[in-house]
């Protein structure tokens, strides 16, 4: 497993408690799970996706990830509509591995109030939390 | 006693190691309200040879073939089973060994078993097959479960030719649940009324058994048209996975779920168990399913091997949101399974089949000429009801006391049915046997 | 010193068994046909399944081949914590067996099948002798099946006194069968900590336990292999606000003759024959779950019930208040008559002195074993001990790697990563049946192991070498599943 400082986490995007980032595009926002999250479950090997229309509030489940030994339900980091999955996991959920921020991002949203982006952490403080808690 | 290696002195050296006086010391952490002071009331130990003779004492006081001759099926079939498979069986590898959670050290499980999941699907139609559950009727309960998980509905119908005891351990399972059960009767010929289907509301499944308790041979196709256009599943249930070797199978008359009692296939009647719940779907339901899968895959060297695969459905990974809380299944019963239908091939399986459904047809026909009427006239595998003059209870306690079993008595699971019998015949039963069971019932 | 089990031996390849066979080969016996053939309606039948078609000696090396892969009790020591792999006695398969059990019809008069009844009767005396009960059902066909039974029961007693309470208490040792259990009946678990002394305390029951909470799920001994000291008292707690004492007697094998659950407070307990009275596994299955209970709970139990009068002996639906039926017919009868032979070869006395030997020799390994491995709780034990790796992390080694390497010293591993609330968990039951000289191999070869971990660690990482295969690739199994062939 990877040590705090060789953590990849990119500062276009912002971080939830439980490992999920949001990115602002345009009007829309793109989510998935950060790279902390990725390298505790290990190989990851199935991605159950929400459905495009579907709504979430914030903090509600909408997708679950499985290594093979683990689950781990994600939580929307951003309330809203989905408008978009990436159905690429469904054949390759090892791209959530290989590029959590890209090829790996997990659902497009309609934000339902843009400013619930200014309760998730930056990238700095979200890895100072992690050292915290080492 | 003989199962328990330790001497006195090697107690004496291991208490020491521990740092205790005695074993009662080892208790130190019971606190004192907890200790169990007296003796278990018990019976003395019985040396092997006492134990030899009573266990044979209470064993001859069971009626079985070949001195008696059981015209009785319903969901327990006896049926030949070669001395090759129970010899196999027999080997303690596979006997002594637990849940092969590490696939290194149980590869003739993981290997057996998979094969076992591949057979069974083959014999039922269907894609995939799980790697078994206790019996037909909990197999049934949990498919109804996984029609509910995936179309997200709770309502399931079943009919009311499905196995009376199976249909109350579907009751069993849904009680605490807040599902419901709906039933649907039946017609004059003897196979399940599809009618009531239309006025079911929220339907996830429906459930038919074929051959169904009366033995008649269902119209899967339909039932699976009707369910399609509700966007229910198929659940096809059956309790005599053998007549799958001649007739159609679920899978290919559009089952999603094909589940039921595999008994048949190379397992002892042992009075009702331990028994062989089959449970095969089509592929796109694997992550659903209840219960343990084994899938292939590779090794470090790139050699084939098996694996137990899926894990995250069951309940040690996924606990209270599991599939199912299963764990401990009938593995060695799947092994019998698979090592039976290895035996008989897929051209003995057929002809083993053909020849249940003959003989049967044999005595169904004999009867008939003998003036007893058959109940239902749509086909039959190697079940059938037939109806008795009244008063043929006293006939049949009679019987027992020549040493036949002439049938179930209906009445007591379908209170309209007084004087109707279950009669079954498989390759077990002689035309001898049977001209004198009809000379019997009718004189 | 000794050489170690593990050695290389001659382990031959076998296919699938689709790929070896000829169309129109047969290993099987088919009877005379003595009738006509009768024609079965069009559009009824099929060309008929898709087996391989194979010979008897086919098969018979099929499968012995097969089985020289595997490791079972009767190979070696399988000190599988949680699972009790002793010694399945090789008389209680020939009672099973004898044609008057193997060849019964479930469905018999009850005139004709008193053998099996008697032995079922007698055989839930015995249990709820054994568990200080009042009544037994031995319907549930394994742990699981009778955890589900036990949550009906309370589900069914709350529901005759117009209740319907939503919660139930489950313990972070909790085996994820319980949990799932609740699950199937409506329960939601409210997880509970243990303690620093790896039991759980008084003051956390009393936190939680309230009206609307059906009762607890414990443990004991717990999947720490501790006794719960404090179950009386909890019992308590959970007896005045109306809920119902379960316990998973999955760690009997501790506890026959020492301690009686029906006298310290527990209400339900299921046994599992597969453990504690020594039925053999079977690879997965088939087990037995009987569920004793108190008196109070007897009307709601699983029929039939075996029952007796004047010497004869009668299958029972009379209970109007029951939960059901648990399977189709009377439960795995197979498996009750190897775990009644056990019961009547062992007697009383040597049911104690089961369990005490079971508990020596776990302290033995503690003991033994404690300064190689770290020990997670330093206390008694009783018939399981709980390391881990963290003496091991230094060197890069975890508990799996640790766990492959057994194999090739000949042992079966420990149950690893459970239970949950120990990091890189090594579960050790070895059973009364190993002997001191077995278990001072397995000391041995863990000490070995360890030894390796700081010279040579990738032997453990590479490990096993001496089985039919390498590590296997589960994250390509369970991405692609393959599951038929």
């Amino acid at each position: 497993m990877k040590e705090i400082n060789e953590l990849n986490m990119p500062d276009d995007a912002r971080y939830a408690d439980d490992h999920e980032w949001a990115r602002l595009e345009g009007d829309k926002v793109r989510v998935g799970l950060d790279d902390y999250a990725q390298d505790q479950l290990g190989d990851i090997v199935f991605v159950e996706l929400p459905q495009e229309g579907d709504s979430f509030k914030k903090g509600e489940v909408f997708a679950t990830v499985e290594s093979v030994k683990a689950v781990c339900e994600c939580y929307l980091p951003v309330g809203g509509k989905i408008i978009a999955v990436n159905t690429a996991l469904e054949e390759a959920p090892e791209l959530l591995n290989k590029s959590p921020y890209g090829d790996g991002w997990m659902a497009e949203l309609d934000p339902a109030e843009l400013s619930e982006m200014d309760t998730l952490m930056t990238n700095v403080k979200c890895l100072e939390k992690l050292k915290g808690a080492e | 006693m003989r199962y328990l290696p330790h001497t006195s002195e090697e107690i004496a050296s291991m208490l020491e190691a521990v740092g205790v006086d005695d074993l009662d010391s080892l208790f130190s952490t019971v606190p004192e309200e907890c200790r169990f002071s007296a003796d278990l009331d018990l019976p003395e130990s019985l040396t092997e040879w006492d134990l030899n003779a009573h266990m044979q004492a209470l064993a001859n006081k069971m009626a079985v073939s070949p001195e008696y001759k059981v015209f009785m099926g319903a969901g327990s079939y006896e049926h030949f089973v070669p001395a090759s498979v129970s010899y196999l069986l027999g080997r303690s590898e596979f006997v002594t060994s637990y849940t092969p959670y590490q696939p290194e050290m149980s590869q003739g499980t993981l290997q057996a078993i998979y094969e076992y999941q591949t057979l069974t699907a083959r014999l039922l139609g269907m894609e995939i097959a799980t790697a078994s559950h206790y019996d037909g009727a909990t197999a049934l309960a949990e498919s109804l479960l996984i029609a509910i998980r995936v179309t997200k509905r709770k309502r399931v119908a079943v009919s009311s030719l499905i196995h009376p005891l199976y249909r109350r351990v579907v009751h069993t399972y849904f009680e605490p649940t807040g599902y419901e059960v709906v039933e649907l009767g039946y017609l004059e010929n003897g196979v399940t009324d599809l009618t009531d289907l239309d006025n079911v509301e929220d339907l996830a499944g429906v459930a038919v058994q074929s051959p169904n308790f009366f033995g008649c041979i269902e119209n899967f196709q339909a039932v699976g048209e009707k369910a399609h256009d509700r966007q229910a599943l198929f659940v096809a249930s059956f309790t005599e996975a053998l007549s799958y070797g001649l007739l159609k199978s679920p899978g290919s008359q559009g089952a999603d779920i094909a589940c039921g009692e595999g008994q048949s296939m190379g397992i002892p009647q042992t009075f009702g168990g331990p028994a062989l719940g089959m449970l095969a779907s089509r592929k796109k339901y694997m992550r659903s399913l209840p219960g343990r899968l084994v899938g292939q895959t590779k090794d470090l060297d790139g050699k084939r091997g098996f694996v137990l695969t899926l894990a995250t459905r069951e309940q040690h990974i996924r606990r209270e949101k599991a599939t199912s809380n299963i764990c401990t299944n009938n593995s060695l019963c799947a092994l019998a399974a698979a090592m039976y239908m290895a035996s008989v091939g897929g051209t003995g399986i057929r002809e083993l089949a053909r020849l249940n459904h003959d003989k049967a047809e044999y005595l169904k026909k004999e009867l008939k000429s003998a003036g007893l009427a058959i109940t239902f006239d749509s086909p039959t595998f190697n079940e059938f009801v037939v109806e008795f003059p009244t008063g043929f209870q006293t006939t049949h306690e009679r019987l027992l006391e020549k040493k036949i079993v002439a049938g179930l008595p209906l009445a007591p699971y379908y209170p309209e049915l007084a004087n109707h019998y279950l009669l079954c015949v498989t390759e077990t039963r002689s035309k001898e046997d049977m001209d004198a069971f009809v000379r019997e019932v009718t004189s | 010193m000794k050489e170690f089990l593990g050695t290389n031996g001659l382990i031959l390849n076998e296919p699938l068994l689709w790929e070896k066979g000829k169309k129109g080969r047969s290993g099987f016996s088919l009877p005379r046909r003595d009738v006509e053939s009768s024609p079965l309606g069009q559009g009824l039948t099929c060309e008929g399944p898709d087996l391989p078609d194979l010979s008897e000696i086919d098969v018979v090396r099929h499968y012995t081949r097969l089985s020289q892969w595997n490791f079972g009790v009767d190979t070696g020591m399988y000190p599988l914590g949680s699972c009790t792999m002793k010694y399945s006695p090789k008389t209680n398969e020939k009672q099973a067996n004898l044609p008057g059990f193997a060849g019964a019809h479930p469905l018999l008069p009850a005139a004709l099948s008193q053998g099996v009844l008697r032995m079922m009767f007698e055989l839930q005396q015995y249990l709820a002798e054994i568990t200080g009960m009042d009544a037994t059902t031995l319907q549930p066909a394994a742990g699981a099946h009778g955890e589900l039974a036990g949550m009906l029961l309370m589900y069914a007693f709350h529901k005759s006194r117009g209740e319907r309470r939503s919660k139930i208490i489950v313990p972070d040792t909790a085996h994820g069968t319980n949990p799932a259990s609740a699950a199937l009946c409506g329960y939601s678990p409210v997880p509970v900590k243990s303690n620093d002394q790896g039991i759980l305390s008084v003051e956390t029951i009393a936190e939680v336990m309230d009206e609307n909470t059906a009762g607890i799920m414990v443990t004991n001994p717990n999947t720490l292999g501790l006794y719960e000291e404090n179950i009386h008292k909890i019992a308590e707690i959970v007896h005045a606000k109306g809920g119902i004492v379960y316990c998973d007697g999955a760690n009997m094998n501790a506890v026959m003759g020492v301690t009686r659950m029906g006298e310290i407070g527990v209400d339900i307990i299921h046994l599992n024959l597969h453990k504690t009275f020594s039925t053999p596994h079977g690879g997965g299955g088939p087990g037995s779950g009987p569920v004793c209970v108190k008196k109070e709970l007897e009307p709601f139990l699983p029929v039939p019930c075996v029952m007796e009068e004047n010497g004869i002996y009668g299958l029972s639906e009379d209970f109007p208040e029951s939960v059901g039926r648990m399977q189709a017919f009377h439960g795995n009868v197979g498996v009750m008559i190897k775990a009644y032979s056990y019961i009547r070869s062992m007697g009383p006395k040597n049911l104690k002195k089961a369990s005490q030997l079971a508990v020596l020799n776990a302290n033995y390994i503690k003991e033994r074993l404690k300064g190689t491995l770290h020990l997670a709780y330093d206390r008694p034990c009783m018939h399981e001990c709980v390391f881990s790796d963290e003496n091991q992390t230094a060197h890069k080694i975890a508990t799996i790697d640790m766990a492959k390497r057994l194999m090739d010293y000949g042992f079966h591993p420990p149950t690893v990563y459970f239970p949950l609330v120990v990091h890189g968990s090594i579960m050790i039951e070895p059973t009364e049946t190993e002997s001191k000289e077995d278990i001072d191999q397995f000391i041995e070869a863990f000490k070995a192991i360890a030894n390796e971990a700081g010279r040579d660690p990738d032997l453990l990482r590479d490990a096993p070498q001496r089985c039919k295969v390498r590590r296997l690739d589960e994250t390509t199994a369970a991405r692609k599943p393959c599951l038929a062939g």
